[in-house]
């Protein structure tokens, strides 16, 4: 089978280094390449200079460094008053003093300010214990806020979204989510508003996030430095559900979970940790514990259906067929798309995502078999996501007002309620899903990275259209971390061209580019998430380490390589969920509990 | 009909008229009946010449004798001498302090040399809505000169070596700023004039914009050939709407007139100009945080590197210099930078415009060469404080400019005395504080003013300006501790070196020269719980003398809060924490009996 | 409006109106214009200039006196708008202070029409380029 890989070169800063240069940082002599920041030459010299605002992903494209906080200021010989590191490009022969008495005075005052501005209720604050406000207060050694009596303090309307909450009172103008909403995903919810002292990040005339173009991919939580931008906490409701008797409580754990649970405990980033999460959550009280996965599969049957449908109808010569095929298993994604492409809405596959499929068979099927009333049937979620805090309150997944899945929590929350329970998590025995929708292959597992999802479709429609079975299952060329990346694959003769993008602002520029006629593909994988779901909004707090990200990709991939069964298709739970309830993909029943529909939001600006 | 030969003008400014000006005028006018004169001479009482220090004026026209000095009973011999005779009284004349000579042509004074006006030159003399006045006045000429004499780097040669420095606040040498965006490389650059004037009571740009809009276009467009860009971008507040509206038809002749488009006076130099208008946030006078304003982005500065020079509007090189150092560039071209480089100090060349405000008789536009000193501007030009009170600080630069005194009047004014002083130059800005201006209060007020027009992007200016407001409202309150002022002083000190722009880097400056210079006025806040100037109202304490008081009961139903007690003819007394220091019992009171401190 | 195409056309534009101002200004002819000059910046029409310009033009229209109204821009002199600079031909130019739509009208019958001058002169106190 013949490949191709093209990828796109993504907006990274190319500009060559130019010569080396020399500088005194602390005292060391250093050499670094022309346009090093001052604060990265530090940290090659092993100095690791306090910051608040900055924050750079390299890899991943997100960079901020507004240079506001002013708490990695430096002292520059020569220079009239004090530089912000991150922001401050090295030059040659460059005398540079990261803790004189002069900055440690300014960074602890600047610090002091930022405190007598924020809430003292760091007790209950969601964030305690993982603020990096806290943090710098512990290692600045602040022991008093110096500021006149009752001063002032800067507060807002608390903002409660169905995924995130707003708590302004805590936001310390960072502006890291303002760039990862605008730079990053192009979503453009969120923007400085007011000034001065009342300066604070919003949405437009600080509307709430929910009448906002917010899709809660989540990125602006996983990048807040302090609990300014947090879930919403779901933890509490499910413990009442796991308490009611009445209730059957039932969990399904998406793919990119199990890769990062285990930095919650200490663990090293890409350590897998299915066979403890499972155990944990049946300690916890939940009576079946199961797998997303299983729907990941479901989804690939239905969507791979759609896919080889279309690409038939498209070489018997109809040339009304929608092509390219959207992915459409990410909430944030479909919110986007909602949003932005309201002319596009036939393009994605109808099918829904793995957490609202497996809801639905949860609450039918499963029921069902179960002999439980739907309304006593709790499904949770454990996802890597708050965008699915969203999705499962959607009304089209709603049956009578009763929602297919109840509760999404995060993997934080996960992380929260297992601490909560005082579990042990480090030492528990490893234990496996409960059947039969705990069954799942490889092609589920990598849903959780970016192309992930579009090599299991591959995977599955390749063997469909071809007849033949697949020499190897791993597609190398549809894996990688590059924002855009293209390939073709070829289905015996006829090449498929792919499409893939991650964080919502190269979705952008694929489907513009697809809008201008620019590309021609026959199907797009589309992910919010730096990475997709391993780096998704509801993941431990990478904290700028984009490695964290890469590791729990890799650790996916470890997983689809040890499963015995790596093709949705070949999943028995899923042929036997087919002849027994299904009937076969796209089928009637199907359409009705595994598809779904999109709607227009587009804001409509009054002219 | 009578035709005066000749005119008496008697100064009847208040400092003069304080000096018995009007008596002046009435023995001028009684001597000339009794000389029978009355038809011939005129005698008239005209505003302030601005020279209090030496009033009386009485200035003779149409010879232009300048008498100084002059008292009622010199009157009978200017007129016997001068209006009958014609001859000067000699003893009357002003002398001139360097030379020690008398003067008698007032155009001969230093005084009047005390105000060149340069960058103003067509301001309040043209018809700022015709073209034609522009041209007759060499408008255009400078361009003219430029484009057909001049390559771009001599011409940007001219301009260094004018000496010529920014006018907005920074000082900035212009020349050098045009070289650097000449010299790079790019497919577009633009040329942007900031006319974005925001401080408290400055209209230095706005009254150039109003009185010689044709001046900017000229210069934008020399600088446009220097630089090599051929778009103008000019930022004004939308709340300029005059200046915008001469801005605009001043635009539309230029187009008429082909001396602003495609092919310029046949040269092949192409040069357009818009208007970009601001929303009025004092930060987007910051030229970072006003390139983003233009670009539609909220108006808050970036870090600079990159300067606008090298990466400005839409990431081009873009040369940003404020209106009234354009509007000095066509004089610069026409009268040789040397002529310009030869007026001023050793360091700032040229004038500058200001705006003189506060408690100065002479409040106004003026234009002086740099170097002048403070007491020059305040005491001649201005004519010295008003009603005859004692001057007690100058706060120049704007809001973020220090307050200066006594000790600095006598020093010579430019960017680099200023900023040694503990103030600055800033866009021009000089208000004028007497003896009954309260130092604390002064500068809370202009934190406030830096509190309200912070962007908020940075910490310590969004944070550290209001903690400096709140401290200092706190000490006017009377709520004060000793440690207030060390914590100022390292808070002030901090924010100066820790803020990301101008704005920031310089809000504590009335704080730290008011610390610096009026340190006892504070200490008499904080310990004795006194305004000494009487400002802080709630460092006032009214109390009725018992022995004065008769018990009329008038000031105890004057009072609002019925703080006043006591019983008919009995003495009463005022219960502090009701007071709320109104002041309305001490206009009732007949007897004297309330008292404050 | 006549294009400039060239430098010797600015050139030429600036001579023949230079010549027309000259002319206007120089002249010692006692038919010669008195100019009028009404400064209005935005602080002078906040203090009433456009009143005192419209009434200027009126009563010297109405009684066909040989005078030109114009407006300039700012004098400077903030104490005391709105200001008026009259000047009569071969005469110094003089700024009247606080003039009102009354005191135009005296400024009119005392000084242009009689040369006698009026109580707030503003002492012009600074040289121009």
């Amino acid at each position: 089978m013949a490949t191709v890989k093209n990828p796109i070169p993504t907006n990274q800063n190319l500009q060559s280094a130019i010569n080396n240069m020399k500088l005194t940082i602390d005292n060391k002599p250093i050499d670094v390449a022309g346009g090093t920041t001052v604060y990265e030459a530090a940290k090659q010299a092993g100095i690791i200079i306090p910051r608040l605002c900055y924050l750079n992903l390299e890899t991943l494209g997100i960079e901020n460094k507004p240079a506001g906080c002013r708490i990695c200021v430096v002292e520059i010989e020569g220079r009239r008053n004090l530089a912000p590191s991150c922001a401050t490009l090295c030059a040659d022969g460059m005398i540079v003093k990261t803790s004189s008495p002069r900055v440690l005075n300014a960074r602890k005052t600047v610090l002091e300010l930022l405190l007598s501005d924020h809430p003292k209720d760091c007790l209950i604050c969601p964030k305690s214990g993982r603020c990096e406000l806290q943090n710098l207060a512990v290692c600045l050694g602040i022991r008093e806020i110096h500021a006149v009596e009752n001063a002032e303090v800067s507060t807002y309307r608390k903002d409660h979204s169905p995924s995130i909450i707003r708590d302004m009172d805590k936001c310390v103008m960072c502006r890291r989510c303002e760039t990862v909403c605008n730079t990053v995903q192009t979503v453009g919810a969120l923007s400085a508003v007011n000034r001065g002292f009342m300066a604070v990040v919003a949405p437009a005339f600080e509307q709430d996030l929910q009448d906002s173009p917010c899709t809660f991919c989540g990125q602006c939580v996983a990048v807040c430095p302090t609990g300014a931008l947090t879930e919403v906490d779901h933890t509490s409701r499910v413990i009442r559900a796991l308490a009611d008797p009445t209730k059957t409580v039932v969990v399904q754990t998406a793919p990119a979970v199990r890769a990062a649970l285990g930095e919650e405990f200490g663990m090293a980033p890409g350590t897998l940790v299915t066979g403890k999460m499972v155990a944990a959550l049946r300690q916890i009280g939940f009576d079946y514990v199961f797998d997303t996965d299983f729907a990941a599969d479901l989804t690939i049957m239905e969507e791979g259906a759609e896919l080889l449908a279309r690409l038939r109808r498209m070489l018997e010569g109809d040339r009304k067929v929608k092509l390219p095929i959207l992915t459409s298993c990410c909430p944030a994604w479909v919110n986007f798309f909602e949003q932005n492409y309201p002319d596009m809405l036939d393009v994605p596959s109808t099918a829904r995502s793995p957490q609202q499929m497996f809801g639905a068979i949860a609450k039918t099927f499963l029921a069902d078999r179960l002999g439980v009333r739907r309304d006593n049937l709790v499904v949770v979620s454990i996802m890597p996501c708050l965008a699915k805090k969203y999705e499962c309150r959607r009304n089209e997944f709603k049956v009578d007002g009763n929602p297919d899945v109840d509760f999404a929590l995060s993997t934080r929350e996960l992380a929260h309620l297992i601490k909560e329970a005082n579990i042990r998590f480090n030492t528990l025995p490893d234990e496996d899903f409960d059947a039969p929708m705990g069954e799942s292959t490889g092609a589920g597992v990598i849903f959780g990275t970016t192309g992930g999802v579009i090599e299991a479709a591959t995977r599955t429609a390749c063997e469909l259209f071809t007849g033949r079975q697949l020499e190897r299952v791993d597609f190398q060329e549809l894996r990688g971390m590059e924002g855009i990346r293209t390939a073709s694959v070829d289905f015996n003769g006829t090449p498929i061209h792919i499409g893939i993008a991650h964080q919502l602002g190269n979705a952008r520029k694929l489907l513009d580019g697809i809008r201008a006629g620019m590309y021609h593909f026959h199907a797009i994988e589309i992910m919010a998430c730096p990475g997709g779901c391993v780096g998704g909004g509801g993941q431990p707090l990478h904290l700028g380490n984009a490695d964290v990200i890469r590791a729990r990709r890799q650790a996916l991939y470890r997983e689809d390589a040890q499963k015995p069964l790596r093709k949705s298709h070949e999943n028995p739970c899923i042929q036997q969920l087919y002849s027994e309830f299904l009937d076969h993909p796209l089928s009637e029943k199907a359409h009705r509990l595994l598809h779904t529909r999109y709607f227009d939001r587009s804001v409509k600006i009054e002219r | 009909m009578a035709i005066y030969k000749i005119h008496l003008l008697v100064c009847g400014g208040t400092g003069c008229r304080a000096s018995e000006s009007a008596a002046v005028v009435e023995s001028l006018r009684a001597s000339l009946t009794a000389a029978g004169l009355s038809d011939e001479a005129q005698v008239v009482a005209t505003g302030c010449f601005g020279f209090c220090e030496q009033g009386p004026i009485v200035k003779v026209m149409p010879d232009n004798t300048f008498y100084t000095g002059v008292t009622p009973a010199d009157a009978a011999e200017i007129v016997a001498e001068h209006v009958l005779k014609g001859r000067q009284v000699a003893r009357l004349l002003y002398t001139d302090p360097q030379h020690k000579t008398p003067v008698s042509d007032a155009k001969q004074m230093g005084f009047y040399r005390k105000q060149l006006r340069v960058a103003l030159r067509n301001c309040g003399f043209i018809d700022p809505e015709n073209i034609d006045e522009y041209i007759a006045r060499d408008g255009y000429a400078a361009l003219a000169t430029v484009l057909s004499d001049y390559s771009p780097r001599a011409a940007i040669d001219v301009v260094k070596r004018s000496g010529l420095r920014g006018r907005g606040g920074g000082g900035f040498p212009t020349g050098l700023k045009w070289e650097i965006a000449c010299g790079r490389q790019a497919d577009r650059k633009y040329v942007v004039c900031n006319a974005d004037e925001g401080d408290p009571g400055a209209f230095m740009d706005r009254s150039i914009l109003e009185g010689d809009p044709h001046s900017i276009l000229e210069a934008m467009m020399i600088c446009g050939y220097c630089i090599g860009a051929d778009r103008g971008l000019i930022y004004i507040r939308a709340e300029y709407p005059l200046a915008i509206h001469r801005l605009e038809v001043a635009i539309g002749q230029a187009r008429a007139c082909g001396l602003l488009g495609a092919d310029i006076m046949g040269t092949g130099f192409d040069f357009d100009i818009e208007l970009r208008y601001g929303a009025g946030a004092f930060v987007c006078g910051e030229e970072t945080a006003l390139i983003r304003s233009m670009e539609g982005r909220r108006g808050e500065p970036t870090v600079k590197p990159p300067y606008p020079a090298e990466s400005g509007y839409r990431g081009q090189p873009t040369n940003v210099n404020n209106v009234e150092t354009f509007a000095n560039i066509p004089v610069i071209f026409l009268k040789g930078a040397d002529w310009f480089a030869g007026i001023g100090s050793e360091r700032s060349k040229g004038t500058k415009v200001f705006a003189l405000a506060g408690k100065i008789n002479n409040v106004g536009l003026i234009e002086v060469p740099m170097g002048i000193t403070l007491r020059e501007v305040i005491f001649e030009i201005g004519g010295g404080i008003k009603d005859g009170k004692r001057f007690k600080a100058v706060q120049t630069g704007g809001p973020s400019g220090g307050c200066l005194t006594e000790k600095h009047l006598d020093t010579p004014i430019d960017f680099d005395t200023l900023l040694a002083a503990g103030s600055m130059m800033g866009s021009g800005g000089m208000i004028v504080m007497d003896e009954d201006d309260c130092m604390v209060s002064i500068a809370k007020f202009y934190l406030e003013f830096t509190v309200d027009e912070s962007c908020g992007k940075c910490a310590p200016c969004r944070i550290g300006n209001k903690r400096l407001y709140e401290v200092l409202r706190k000490i006017t309150l009377g709520h004060g501790t000793a440690d207030d002022l060390e914590y100022m002083r390292n808070l002030s000190t901090v924010i100066k070196d820790t803020a990301l722009c101008g704005l920031g880097q310089t809000s504590p400056n009335p704080v730290l020269s008011t610390l610096d210079n009026f340190r006892s006025e504070y200490e008499a806040h904080i310990f004795d719980h006194k305004c000494p100037a009487g400002q802080c109202k709630a460092l006032k304490h009214y109390f009725i003398l018992p022995e004065k008081c008769t018990g009329c009961t008038a000031c105890a139903r004057s009072c609002a809060v019925n703080a006043i007690v006591g019983e008919r003819r009995q003495a009463h007394s005022i219960i502090q924490n009701k007071c709320i220091r109104c002041g309305a019992c001490i206009e009732k009171c007949k007897f004297e009996a309330i008292q404050v401190n | 409006m006549e294009k400039i195409k060239s430098l010797d056309d600015l050139r030429k534009k600036r001579q023949e109106l230079e010549s027309q101002l000259r002319l206007r200004e120089k002249s010692n002819a006692p038919e010669s214009l008195v100019q009028i000059k009404v400064a209005m910046a935005t602080c002078g029409i906040a203090a009433g200039a456009r009143a005192v310009m419209n009434t200027l033009i009126e009563r010297t229209a109405a009684e066909a006196l040989p005078v030109i109204v114009t407006q300039t821009g700012c004098m400077g002199y903030c104490h005391s708008e709105p200001t008026v600079e009259v000047h009569l031909p071969g005469k110094e130019a003089v700024v009247f202070g606080r003039v009102d739509a009354r005191k135009a009208i005296d400024i009119i019958e005392k000084y242009i029409k009689r040369g006698e001058l009026l109580d707030g002169i503003i002492p012009q106190n600074y040289e121009r380029i």
